[in-house]
């Protein structure tokens, strides 16, 4: 039950705030109670041909060669496309925002860096067809060493995993990690009481959209195509495409609108590409939807991390440094990465006021499914990180977790270690409705603080 | 191509004939052919609910039935509850009770949640997350969606005295 504090913050806003509280129907959901909505893969069209993708069955691994001569033959098969017939076969996506290097394949030209990777696509008049002619497709592998998590891939003399960078992980303006410097974090570490230093680690988690990724293309017969996705990033999607397939936007019509589910699993530009080049090719309608295993195996997860924080506490319960070192597995490609490690830097001291802050992120490169987009990637295991280490920081100061809280928490005025002034914070209110609600009694004093500075 | 064979239905209450390919899916067929694209396709491998439709009155995965098999069956999709612009309660419910998010799954969830109600109209909590087992939600955390079904039942003029 939504409850409107009108008590906080008074003097801030107009108390016009009528929608909280209300109930109000999603636009939507009619439509989906009825089965009526469309989804884009609720669309066919006469002679649509089938994509399916022939990927790599090795983490890493030089492709010798790749003969399609058998598939071409399967009866049903309209084409079959290698990266010969990408106009700009090596792409990455936050290109758009002047991220590079570009990074990856659209098709696998001369080596594949994770096992699932796209190496030929086979188009077929059925699924069935387009399958069978795909398990012909030959190609022939020089299995190569792979690096399978951060720590072998940041070891001197490890494979490279992507030659594009040079090195196992993305160098920055900054060199070879996002650096946030505030204070005097060893001066902090000399005066505090104690230090604890732990080291966490998540593994990749899957989005797992009902609807798994796909897109379906027409040709509108004057080199124009509509292309119906259910991505997450329309445009990023269309202007990768324009770049990819060297085609002016203006050819490319995009249309979203629905999406089954998906929780950042669906920013990446895995289908609309290759499904635009074989209707350009064909020139008939195309449908690459990804099959459930495809989903699970293929598309990016969000990113295994590894956080190491070290921190200095004073028994009042001050935390006055605080260290991380944090390790973002961007998989064997950039994508979205190396702006969640980013992310990560700037987050790292939490909703806390500490003295003196020192945090390094890397993007770091591996053999695995290249990783990207899921609910807050950059800070959601941090914050996991972060709390879990707020937790043990109580405990071995002998304080309560949630008075050790508001004790540290930022306030209006404060100035964070990334050097962003703390506006409209309302962690402290939002801590005394938790202390209430969860009915975990604090001192009375903290529950006269206020977020307002000098409160 | 493979070979093409005539399967008539009963379709939400209408007699319906269409030409399919032999070995294709019901979930294929429904939505390809028959133009109900109600049902979804989330796994096409019988795991995820999404494709549920109810056959002669029992509740089925059409993803894994194959369409020649239902020559002469009756079939019930979601796209067929509503009467005239009216609908139905357990519909009613999802909507109201905020069941459906994304609302991929929310058509499988529906039939699912039909085929207990027309089966035991007065179900217990326990009934209606037995029900709901074999249908995959990722966005509401299933809660939502066994109060409404709770919730059709006791709306429903079959309800029990």
């Amino acid at each position: 039950m939504i409850r409107l504090a009108k008590e906080y913050f008074a003097d801030q806003r107009d108390d016009d705030l009528k929608q909280l509280g209300q109930a109000f129907h999603r636009s939507d959901v009619p439509g989906h109670v009825t089965g009526k909505t469309n989804y884009f893969a609720d669309r066919s069209f006469p002679g649509m041909l089938h994509l399916k993708m022939v990927r790599s069955p090795h983490h890493h691994a030089r492709i010798r060669s790749i003969d399609t001569s058998e598939a071409e033959k399967h009866p049903g098969v309209a084409r079959v496309l290698t990266h010969k017939d990408v106009p700009h076969n090596v792409y990455t996506i936050l290109i758009l925002i002047q991220i590079g290097p570009e990074d990856e394949q659209v098709l696998a030209a001369d080596k594949v860096r994770w096992k699932g990777e796209a190496v030929v696509a086979v188009l077929a008049d059925s699924e069935r067809a387009a399958q069978e002619a795909a398990a012909k497709v030959k190609v022939d592998y020089e299995v190569l060493p792979a690096v399978l998590d951060m720590e072998a891939a940041l070891k001197p003399g490890a494979p490279i995993v992507n030659e594009y960078h040079g090195q196992n992980y993305y160098r920055y303006d900054s060199g070879a990690c996002r650096k946030v410097r505030f204070g005097d974090v060893e001066k902090g570490f000399a005066e505090a009481d104690h230090i604890l230093e732990q080291t966490y680690r998540s593994s990749p988690i899957e989005q797992a959209p009902a609807e798994t990724t796909g897109c379906i293309v027409v040709p509108e017969g004057n080199d124009r195509f509509t292309c119906y996705t259910n991505t997450q990033a329309l445009f990023f999607s269309l202007d990768n495409t324009s770049i990819i397939l060297q085609m002016p936007g203006h050819k490319l019509r995009f249309v979203g609108g629905t999406v089954g589910g998906g929780f950042g699993g669906k920013v990446d530009v895995t289908t609309e590409p290759i499904a635009i080049l074989a209707s350009k090719l064909t020139g008939r309608p195309v449908s690459f939807i990804y099959s459930r295993e495809e989903e699970m195996q293929v598309s990016s997860p969000r990113a295994a991390e590894t956080i190491v924080i070290k921190d200095g506490v004073m028994n009042d319960g001050r935390i006055v440094a605080r260290y991380v070192k944090g390790y973002t597995d961007a998989g064997a490609y950039s994508r979205h990465s190396p702006y969640g490690a980013q992310k990560g830097a700037a987050h790292y001291p939490g909703p806390y006021t500490i003295e003196n802050v020192w945090a390094d992120t890397y993007c770091v490169y591996t053999n695995r499914t290249p990783s990207s987009a899921m609910r807050g990637f950059g800070v959601t295991i941090a914050d996991f990180a972060l709390e879990v280490q707020m937790d043990k920081l109580a405990r071995l100061i002998g304080m309560d977790p949630l008075e050790f809280r508001f004790i540290n928490a930022y306030r209006d005025g404060d100035m964070k270690a990334h050097r962003q002034p703390t506006e409209g914070a309302a962690l402290i209110e939002c801590m005394q409705e938790a202390s209430k609600a969860a009915n975990w009694p604090v001192a009375e004093k903290y529950l006269r603080m206020s977020s307002y500075k000098g409160g | 191509m493979a070979k093409k064979v005539p399967v008539q239905v009963t379709l939400n209450g209408e007699e319906r004939a269409e030409f399919v390919e032999s070995g294709a899916t019901l979930l294929n067929a429904l939505r390809g052919r028959f133009g109900d694209t109600s049902p979804k396709g989330g796994c096409h491998q019988g795991t995820c609910g999404a494709c549920s439709v109810i056959i002669d009155g029992e509740l089925k995965l059409s993803c894994l039935t194959l369409a020649e098999a239902c020559d002469g069956a009756e079939i019930v999709t979601t796209a067929g509850l509503a009467t005239n612009s009216a609908m139905h309660p357990l519909q009613r419910a999802f909507a109201e009770g905020f069941a459906a998010q994304c609302g991929f799954c929310t058509p499988g969830m529906i039939m699912a949640a039909k085929a207990l109600l027309d089966q035991k109209p007065d179900p217990t909590r326990e009934d209606v997350i037995e029900a709901l087992s074999g249908n995959i939600c990722r966005c509401t955390g299933y809660e939502p969606i066994i109060q409404a079904v709770l919730a059709a039942a006791a709306a429903s003029p079959h309800k029990a005295a």
